[in-house]
């Protein structure tokens, strides 16, 4: 059993690791508008060019995951920003010139292009009716409030609740976002300060819910000037400049689209273009594929079936996922739940190591993979077979102790062997235990597969991570409502399952 | 032939049997009498080997039981225990094969033997085809019987056979059996608390209590002679009252 395991997993890696293909350029991005869009860009130019076709591993998370997966070799190209590469990834703040950072990439094997012409740096958005009414323009002012001891108390200035901000969790964390900020600008403090999704940040922002966010200086929704901006007039956030992060691999490979796109992108973009592209994206709700298209001057026709195309196509990714860690997880946890009913202090062991799987939340537990199997399906697959595996075993081990002891004692008497035992009484009596563990993890894994997404994994969550990156619901729940149905038909599936496995007097 | 010498078992501290030596001649029926939980069917467990002694041996047919010999020992044995022990998930024919089908028999020979059993108690196909949910108290205690016996072993090993079913099933199955063993000519160990029935079956009766046997002998012997006042007290708690009687002999 443990040996088809071994060879299960052997096979699935080997299939991943067969991804690799010479003609074509893997085209990475992480998961926000703005990436979106400049990754579209580049493959499209890609196209253009001829040389090569264009693989798009679009959406895959924050910086740790697309850099991994650019170092790694599963993908050739994604939109960086530079003070995103000295500090996030070179880890050395005073890389904070593109000359300074090229030497340390190329010592990895990576180039860095020109800069397509605009930044984008953490900036503190709040309300433009806040502002006026605080007299926020800078940073400085909003420290100043603060020290102030609150809503300034002059007669004519209505009284303002103290200053509640929600920031994303990088900005929460990092040294270059808030930590570093406050001190920066002498202990600025905040009445309340609470980490929230970049996706649900604005809403937050225009509904009044907080005061303060962290924003994108690029970023769409400040075009229409019911945000302001607060100056960093004391030059803390490093200079984000957008450039594209290249394996060195494909710049030789294909050198001519190489060119192609740095001729077509460098300075090519400033900040009020790049702010009016994402607002054509988030705002007016034009598809990342035509306003790519509308800046490269070229046409596109969208595709009347193309969301339901690609629904469908998810689908079958969705179902191998939650197929293939599934088959694994019974395949391995089955006999697990034997073992851990046979040896009890063993048994005792290997549950609470299942089960502690169990508590990294499942998003973490695929990051973890990520040093262990790069990107893409195979560490998806790994974690959700790992996932799979608490209610599989718990439901073997839960049927096989709970049996008759005097019926197993009489299986023993009539003359059976150990393994004529396993399989003509236990497992049959045991089988409701065990289908009942099957069925709840084949149900939860439909659902934790979406975020397989999240390091390029594929599956429904691919709608679900680009819907939540461009605040699109309907995109989400062309993700969200499949994943649903999926679970039930699953469950109906089993259900019917039931019959042939379950002898008919224990149903 | 079956025979205990000197066999003492202890669950922790309290000991389930003690010093109990027993000889059960081949072709004869002995009973073990006694309450629940005096050590009987403790008894029956020490001889199939499911357990072994802490001091003193069990041997059949000259075979000291042991993990090792076990095996064997279990090849000349048939068991029925008070609730059936039938496996829920197979049918009654099923249940009565499985001896067979764990030592690879063809399928024809089982289907003979099979037939054979149905044939001594009367069943049809029809019920050979159910489950034991789908059975009665006593069909299923005739099911047990047909796999004890599906090997043809020389021993039978019976533990409150009787136990589940009520008065009249019980009587009917009581005359079956014994015309059976006496047909068969097995050599049976059977468990009972029913003074009666062990008057019925036993060529000889153990009487125990808390482990020990009190006195062996055959009806008659613990009856005019018995060895202890728990004897004759154990006997006459079961007679009915002296007026009841009276009134059934009328």
């Amino acid at each position: 059993m443990i040996r088809a395991f071994a060879a299960v997993v052997g096979m699935m890696v080997a299939s991943a690791c067969a991804e690799a293909d010479t003609g074509s350029v893997r085209v990475g991005s992480k998961s926000f508008t703005e990436s979106y869009l400049i990754a579209e860009i580049v493959a499209r130019l890609v196209e253009q060019a001829g040389e090569a076709k264009a693989d798009r591993r679009f959406g895959l998370g924050g910086t740790g995951i697309v850099y991994r997966a650019l170092e790694t070799g599963e993908i050739d190209v994604y939109p960086e920003y530079t003070g995103t590469i000295s500090r996030a990834i070179l880890n050395d703040p005073a890389l904070d010139t593109l000359e300074a950072i090229r030497a340390p990439l190329a010592r990895r094997g990576l180039v860095v292009s020109a800069p397509l012409g605009f930044e984008n740096t953490y900036a503190l958005a709040v309300r433009e009716d806040v502002a006026q009414r605080l007299g926020l323009r800078t940073i400085s002012d909003l420290a100043r409030h603060q020290m102030l001891g609150g809503p300034y108390g002059s007669p004519q200035t209505p009284p303002v609740r103290s200053l509640r901000a929600a920031f994303t969790s990088g900005f929460l964390e990092r040294d270059d976002g808030w930590p570093g900020l406050r001190r920066h600008y002498g202990g600025l403090t905040l009445a309340d300060v609470r980490a929230i999704e970049h996706a649900l940040a604005y809403p937050a922002l225009e509904s009044g819910q907080v005061d303060v966010i962290d924003a994108f200086s690029t970023d769409g929704r400040l075009a229409r000037g019911r945000f302001r901006l607060l100056q960093d007039d004391r030059k803390f956030f490093p200079n984000y400049a957008a450039v594209l992060l290249v394996r060195r691999s494909f710049v030789e490979r294909a050198p001519r689209t190489w060119a192609a796109i740095e001729r077509r992108l460098a300075g090519r973009i400033d900040t009020p273009e790049m702010t009016r592209l994402n607002a054509r994206i988030d705002l007016e709700g034009v598809s990342i594929e035509r306003t790519a298209a509308e800046f490269l001057g070229t046409t596109h026709v969208e595709g009347r079936h193309r969301l339901i195309g690609e629904v469908l196509a998810l689908t079958l990714d969705h179902l191998g996922l939650v197929g293939v860690s599934l088959a694994v997880a019974i395949l391995a946890g089955v006999p697990l739940g034997i073992i851990a009913a046979r040896f009890r202090v063993l048994g005792q062991v290997e549950l609470i190591s299942v089960g502690v799987v169990q508590t990294i939340p499942s998003l973490a537990l695929l990051c973890f993979m990520i040093p262990l199997f790069g990107i893409g399906k195979t560490p998806a697959l790994v974690a959700l077979s790992l996932y799979a595996l608490l209610p599989i075993v718990r439901g073997a081990y839960t049927g096989l102790i709970t049996l008759d002891r005097q019926l197993l004692e009489i299986a023993g008497v009539l003359g059976l062997s150990a393994w004529q035992r396993l399989v003509k009484i236990e497992l049959p009596l045991a089988s409701v235990a065990i289908m009942g563990g099957i069925k709840t993890s084949a149900v939860v894994t439909v659902g934790t597969a979406t975020l397989a997404a999240f390091i390029g994994g594929g599956g429904y969550g691919d709608l679900i991570v680009r819907g939540l990156a461009l605040n699109d619901v309907g995109t989400i729940l062309a993700g969200a409502i499949p994943a649903a149905l999926m679970a039930l038909v699953i469950h109906a599936a089993f259900e019917l399952l039931d019959r042939l496995v379950i002898p008919r007097a224990l149903r | 032939m079956i025979e205990l010498s000197g066999v003492t078992k202890r669950f922790g501290a309290a000991p389930a049997v003690e010093a109990v030596s027993l000889t059960v001649p081949r072709g004869t029926t002995h009973v073990l009498l006694g309450s629940s939980g005096c050590g009987k069917s403790t008894i029956l467990r020490l001889v199939l080997g499911v357990i072994s002694p802490d001091v003193g041996t069990v041997a059949v047919d000259g075979v000291v039981v042991t993990p090792e010999t076990r095996t064997r020992v279990v090849d000349q044995i048939g068991y029925v225990v008070q609730t059936g022990g039938l496996f829920p998930h197979l049918t009654a024919a099923r249940n009565v094969t499985l001896p067979a089908e764990a030592r690879r028999w063809p399928s024809e020979r089982m289907r003979a033997r099979l037939a054979e059993l149905a044939a001594m108690v009367g069943f049809d196909a029809a019920t050979l085809a159910r489950h034991p949910a789908e059975l009665s108290g006593g069909q299923r205690q005739r099911v047990s019987l047909m796999r004890a016996l599906m090997l043809d072993p020389p021993v039978l090993l019976l533990d409150e056979p009787l136990g589940a079913l009520d008065p009249v099933v019980r009587a009917d199955l009581q005359r079956e059996l014994r015309e059976i063993f006496s047909r068969l000519g097995k050599t049976v160990v059977m468990v009972t608390h029913d003074v009666a029935e062990a008057a019925l079956f036993g060529n000889t009766i153990a009487l125990m209590t808390r482990g020990r046997i009190v006195q062996q002998g055959r009806f008659e012997d613990l009856a005019r002679h018995p060895a202890d006042p728990f004897v004759s007290e154990f006997l006459v708690a079961q007679a009915p009252p002296p007026e009841i009687a009276a009134f059934l002999r009328r």
